[in-house]
């Protein structure tokens, strides 16, 4: 579509013309605000904790476990240079020897969402399947960080509420 | 002169970022009731369907103009 319209654009004599061609649904993804009457509503971005931890590929579990320990998180996400998200580590793994590559343990691939993700979506997925936390990335599997799911559930809550009390007067 | 190949320049989200900060018009081309629900700060509303001389006429000839819909369409 936004092809069409731009060469419509340039047919009507416009000189510099441009075609975002990811669209909105590539500049929600990657958290930006936006404007609307659905502005408000909740999204995973809001509450996504950006400061989990992090180990590369070739790291040893020990040192993946002090960093996680230290910043107060039970799990260490494996990212490339780039901050690519590769794996995980938590529970077992993370509790492994700590001289063991973190490439032998790590749970590959995990489920990743993006930041634009409505809450009233993923968060009644999360409670059903006891998921306590899920990844957050960019289209490009660039890490944004992590959103927790009783983070989620409060924000909803308050939105929820928020909304009932408009509504209501 | 550029090319016509050059008037439809595809970009991508960084550009797109800084052609906004050199007061690019953002022009969404979704229709209305999409706009309405949700749209890129300071984008305009001229769906496809309506493109045309008359509701194109209020836009600068002299600025970058950005087209774009939901995704890759």
């Amino acid at each position: 579509m936004s092809a069409r319209a731009a060469w419509r654009l340039a047919t009507l004599g416009f000189t510099q013309v441009y075609r975002y061609k990811p669209g909105k649904a590539d500049w929600l993804a990657n958290g930006l605000p936006i404007e609307g009457t659905q502005a408000d509503v909740p999204r995973a971005g809001e509450v996504t904790r950006p400061d989990v931890p992090t180990c590369q590929l070739g790291e040893q579990i020990g040192e993946a476990r002090q960093r996680a320990q230290a910043a107060g998180w039970d799990i260490c996400l494996v990212v490339t240079e780039d901050n690519v998200v590769l794996g995980r580590l938590r529970g077992k793994a993370l509790q492994a020897n700590p001289a063991v590559s973190v490439d032998e343990v790590m749970e590959e691939g995990p489920t990743t969402i993006r930041p634009d993700t409505l809450l009233d979506d993923i968060v009644p997925r999360m409670r059903q399947k006891h998921v306590e936390n899920i990844v957050v990335t960019t289209p490009d599997g660039r890490l944004v960080g992590v959103m927790l799911g009783q983070a989620a559930e409060a924000r909803l809550t308050v939105f929820r509420a928020t909304a009932e009390s408009t509504n209501g007067s | 002169m550029r090319s016509v190949i050059d008037l439809l320049t595809t970009i991508q989200l960084e550009e797109l970022q800084k052609l906004i900060q050199q007061a690019a018009i953002l022009v969404d081309v979704l229709p209305a009731d999409e706009y309405t629900r949700e749209h890129l700060p300071g984008a305009i509303n001229i769906p496809l369907k309506t493109l045309n001389g008359s509701t194109t006429a209020r836009l600068p000839s002299d600025q970058p103009i950005i087209a774009y819909c939901h995704d890759y369409e």
